[in-house]
């Protein structure tokens, strides 16, 4: 029988990337051969379905397994682009209320017997939502962008997860965008990490191939051009428990192709 | 021009990256207040310990607040003293 890790993705603020994050996570640890199982948690806002490009598969969904109509494993959808890929999508026409932190709870011990990692994809906010989120996970991760807002909201949620024994959350910095960071216009990763105190996952920066990607139902995490894929890689390597450095940050953009055109690299 | 010197050079002072921290800096202070109430419950038990090597307070009338104002966080105490030690002892003596 396999114990696995369930992982919530949060961030108290919303748009900073949870879901993105969820998605990419789930094909990379699946696509390196773990058995994973995504939850979509935000109840009334689905779109962990859409941004995979699973939404016309959807049958049943995460409160007809915890009211008892379907059992869990019929409600899975399988990713058949990744062997190893499951999603178990919210409910569109229910509210948060629809589920308790018992019954996720519950849902997160059965799952997490059959596969390697469960993650949570938590809806915005600090209410009920987050709550059932949070309930059945054993480890989380915290995305932020570099924003004052979304620090803030970062740092809340932190305590919080603290509070309900999720000790030690690891970041990750979505959006990062090098060039505004050296010219003083937006906060750095050690700017981010001194105040918050905290692990850092990794960083992923801004890039359009995130949009293009999620246009297409795809996950950026296997497009080898894209630095985005190439940041979530190296952080589900490092989930994995391997010790992967920080990729550099300063490369792409104008100054990486000049370069690359000067022959420096 | 001077400004666009500043951004040509990557200097930080008055650009917004250090506004922003120092704001977020200053709002975490008063956001975390509200998520530890036992902190302040805590110093002051720490404050009562350190004190009375050198002298002799009145505990309970003993008031830790922090005063914030716009820009500031300031921890204010008020410790009604009862009278100083002859002989005063440090950790280290
Ligand atoms: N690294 C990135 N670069 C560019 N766009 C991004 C990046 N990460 C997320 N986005 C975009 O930001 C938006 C919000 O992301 P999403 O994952 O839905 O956030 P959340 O789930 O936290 O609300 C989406 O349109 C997504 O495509
Ligand atoms: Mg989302």
């Amino acid at each position: 029988m396999l114990m696995g890790e369930v992982i919530v993705v949060t961030s108290g603020k919303g748009g900073v990337g949870k879901t993105t994050t969820t998605a990419n996570l789930g094909a990379g640890l699946a696509s390196l051969g773990s058995r994973v199982c995504l939850i979509d948690a935000d109840i009334g806002l689905r779109n962990l379905d859409v941004v995979m490009g699973l939404e016309n598969r959807i049958v049943y969904d995460l409160v007809d397994v915890t009211s008892g109509n379907c059992p869990f494993r019929k409600a899975l959808i399988k990713d058949k682009r990744f062997e190893n890929l499951y999603l178990l999508p919210a409910a569109q026409t229910k509210d948060k209320t629809a589920v308790s932190p018992d019954q996720m709870r519950a849902l997160c011990q059965e799952i997490k017997n059959e596969y390697d990692y469960v993650i949570v994809d938590c809806p915005a906010g600090i209410e009920q939502g987050f709550r059932n989120a949070i309930a059945g996970a054993n480890q989380a991760v915290v995305v932020t962008t570099p924003e004052v807002s979304a620090v803030r909201d970062a740092d809340r949620i932190i305590g919080l997860l603290e509070k309900e024994d999720l000790r030690e959350p690891k970041l990750i910095v979505n959006r990062y965008r090098y060039h505004m960071v050296r010219h003083g216009d937006m906060m750095s990763i050690d700017d981010i990490i001194e105040i918050l105190a905290i692990d850092l996952l990794g960083v992923v920066p801004e890039d359009e191939m995130v949009v293009v990607s999620t246009n297409r139902g795809e996950m950026v995490v296997t497009n080898n051009q894209s630095r985005s894929g190439q940041a979530y890689r190296n952080i589900v390597r490092r989930i994995k428990g391997e010790n992967v450095p920080m990729m550099d940050l300063e490369e792409g953009g104008f100054m990486r192709k000049l370069r690359r055109m000067i022959g420096l690299k | 021009m001077l400004d666009f010197l500043n951004r040509i050079f990557g200097r930080e002072s008055n650009q917004s990256r250090s506004v922003a921290k120092e704001r977020l800096r200053l709002v975490l202070v008063h956001d975390r207040i509200g998520v530890s109430p036992q902190l302040l419950q805590s110093l002051k038990a720490d404050l009562i310990q350190v004190i009375t090597n050198y002298m002799e307070i009145d505990e309970d009338a003993l008031e830790v607040t922090l005063d914030s104002s716009e820009n500031q966080v300031a921890l204010v105490a008020n410790i009604p003293v009862r009278r100083m030690k002859r002989k005063f002892q440090t950790e280290s003596a």
